[in-house]
């Protein structure tokens, strides 16, 4: 904790004396870019790799013999559908479909891991906490004891795998290992929130600068650079994936926000269900879209959208797309709106400046395999 | 931070430059200014035959984060804009005192050039906005 009351991960000084320059992130005090600059950052992680500190990331434990009863009320995603060694993309929905938080669930040989977002963390505990009834479960957070790094770019497993014995060719996307990294033992989970191919590493806490240090020092050859959040920001937006308190908050249900790939209505109830099913079935009055700007201008999470004249919706993320050299964004219109190619308008600096929808994601990797990009908050 | 001091310019607190030619000027950012804002993305110039006024935000200079008013540093019709930051924004980190001016005007009042700091002057300027 500082004097500002943020909290500090354990690279903290790390980061001061490679010059980076913090930023306040969800009540942490986190790197915003390095002296690399974000648009280089975002480069590297397209074209070879990044390593990004993102410790500010809660996890919760779950495990107990009523643990998978629990989870399947709580969340979306039916996880019958995610084996041990799996992980997936879900949502934690109030009774309304409001989203209380999007998280990503791991299925580990004895629990579940829940990786959730710093801002929701204790909301999260306090959330499943409240669910958890006569259910014979153990609920810990074990975000304190536990470090979490992102290796992401098209070199991420070249350099991941000078450091660990884990055949990093059998990680297939979206599934997790055990192993070890630079000699700690970690969990390797081949997920991201990047839209590129690449690893997050769990491991103990008091580790965090010697794997951190070590991947930097054997990537180094093939480009690797630490990145910061400006940068994490850009990265995902460009894959269209959702960042919580922009794009899914408590007024917004996961089918309008276009994430109803993460939402199994055919498993039995779960808190929303009713909610979300009116809302699948109706068709959500509002959607997410994604826009290009055809004139000039950045747009800013907040920005009006406008159509005819009248003021229709809001911009949620919007910036200039390094990967693809336009200004593009994302933002909630009515759903007359949000066919691909209408036109919108998008208020910059007070004046509405022409833009066009567009389809997601504005930037898919080359690489073909395992498919799509899944969204993690 | 070592940042560089164009020695031939007068500069406004609000870290913008002026460069008097006769009884034209020609405007732009300080090197601190740009390397405070980072990566620049999106650089909105005023229309040329437009009026600017000393202290009034004139143009609007976006980073990949942040988008931050620029103020003019004098007051006078903009004869001309630099067109090549429409392209090229990122021209204000590489060269903010050459290649990235950012318009030309006829000064209506040259005397307003007075009121600004030479480079030593706005060098302890940048300084103390440091230790904050």
């Amino acid at each position: 904790m500082t004097g500002k009351g943020l909290r500090r991960t354990r690279l903290y000084d790390w980061h001061v004396r490679a010059g980076a320059r913090m930023m306040e992130f969800a009540g942490w005090e986190m790197p915003a870019q390095y002296p690399t600059g974000p648009i280089e950052e975002h480069q590297r992680v397209r074209t070879a790799a990044g390593l990004f500190d993102i410790d500010h990331m809660g996890q919760l434990r779950l495990s107990g013999p009523d643990a998978e009863a629990l989870l399947q009320a709580v969340q979306t995603w039916d996880i019958r559908r995610t084996g041990v060694g799996q992980a997936h993309y879900t949502l934690f929905c109030y009774a309304d479909g409001g989203t209380v938080d999007d998280v990503f669930l791991y299925h580990l040989p004895d629990h579940w891991l829940i990786v959730v977002n710093a801002a929701n963390r204790e909301k999260d505990l306090t959330w499943l906490q409240a669910h958890v009834g006569d259910a014979t479960v153990t609920l810990e957070d074990i975000s304190e004891q536990t470090y979490m790094l992102a290796l992401q770019g098209p070199q991420a497993q070249t350099i991941l795998q000078r450091v660990t014995e884990v055949d990093l060719a059998r990680v297939a996307f979206h599934t997790i290992v055990s192993g070890h990294v630079a000699g700690v033992p970690a969990l390797i989970s081949a997920t991201g929130y990047t839209g590129e191919h690449g690893y997050e590493l769990l491991f103990p806490a008091d580790e965090a600068e010697h794997v951190w240090t070590t991947l930097l020092r054997v990537g180094e050859s093939e480009g690797l650079i630490p990145c910061g959040l400006v940068a994490r920001d850009t990265l995902r937006a460009e894959a269209c994936l959702p960042l919580y308190g922009h794009e899914i908050h408590a007024a917004i249900d996961p089918i309008s926000a276009g994430l109803g790939f993460a939402v199994s209505f055919d498993k039995g109830d779960f808190i929303g269900r009713e909610a979300l099913l009116k809302v699948h079935l109706e068709g959500p009055q509002q959607r997410l879209v994604a826009f290009e700007m055809v004139e000039r201008g950045v747009p800013r999470p907040g920005y009006p959208v406008v159509v005819g004249g009248a003021s229709v919706g809001q911009v949620t993320s919007g910036l200039y797309s390094p990967s693809t050299g336009r200004y593009v964004g994302m933002a909630y219109v009515p759903a007359a709106y949000a066919a691909v190619g209408t036109e919108l308008a998008i208020v910059i600096h007070k004046q509405p400046r022409a833009a066009r929808v567009v389809p997601r994601p504005f930037y898919r990797r080359r690489q073909r395999g395992e498919g799509g990009e899944v969204p993690r908050g | 931070m070592e940042y560089r001091f164009d020695p031939n310019v007068r500069y406004a607190k609000t870290h913008e430059w002026v460069r008097v030619e006769g009884e034209e000027a020609i405007v732009g950012i300080s090197d601190y200014a740009q390397h405070e804002l980072s990566d620049v993305v999106y650089v909105e110039l005023p229309e040329v035959g437009s009026i600017v006024q000393q202290g009034k935000a004139c143009a609007v200079v976006e980073s990949v984060k942040t988008a931050e008013d620029v103020y003019a540093p004098i007051s006078g019709e903009v004869i001309a804009i630099n067109e090549a930051l429409r392209d090229k924004p990122e021209l204000v980190n590489q060269d903010p005192f050459g290649a990235a001016w950012f318009f030309r005007v006829k000064m209506s009042d040259p005397s307003e050039v007075n009121a600004l700091m030479d480079a030593a002057a706005y060098q302890r300027h940048v300084e103390s906005e440091e230790r904050r």
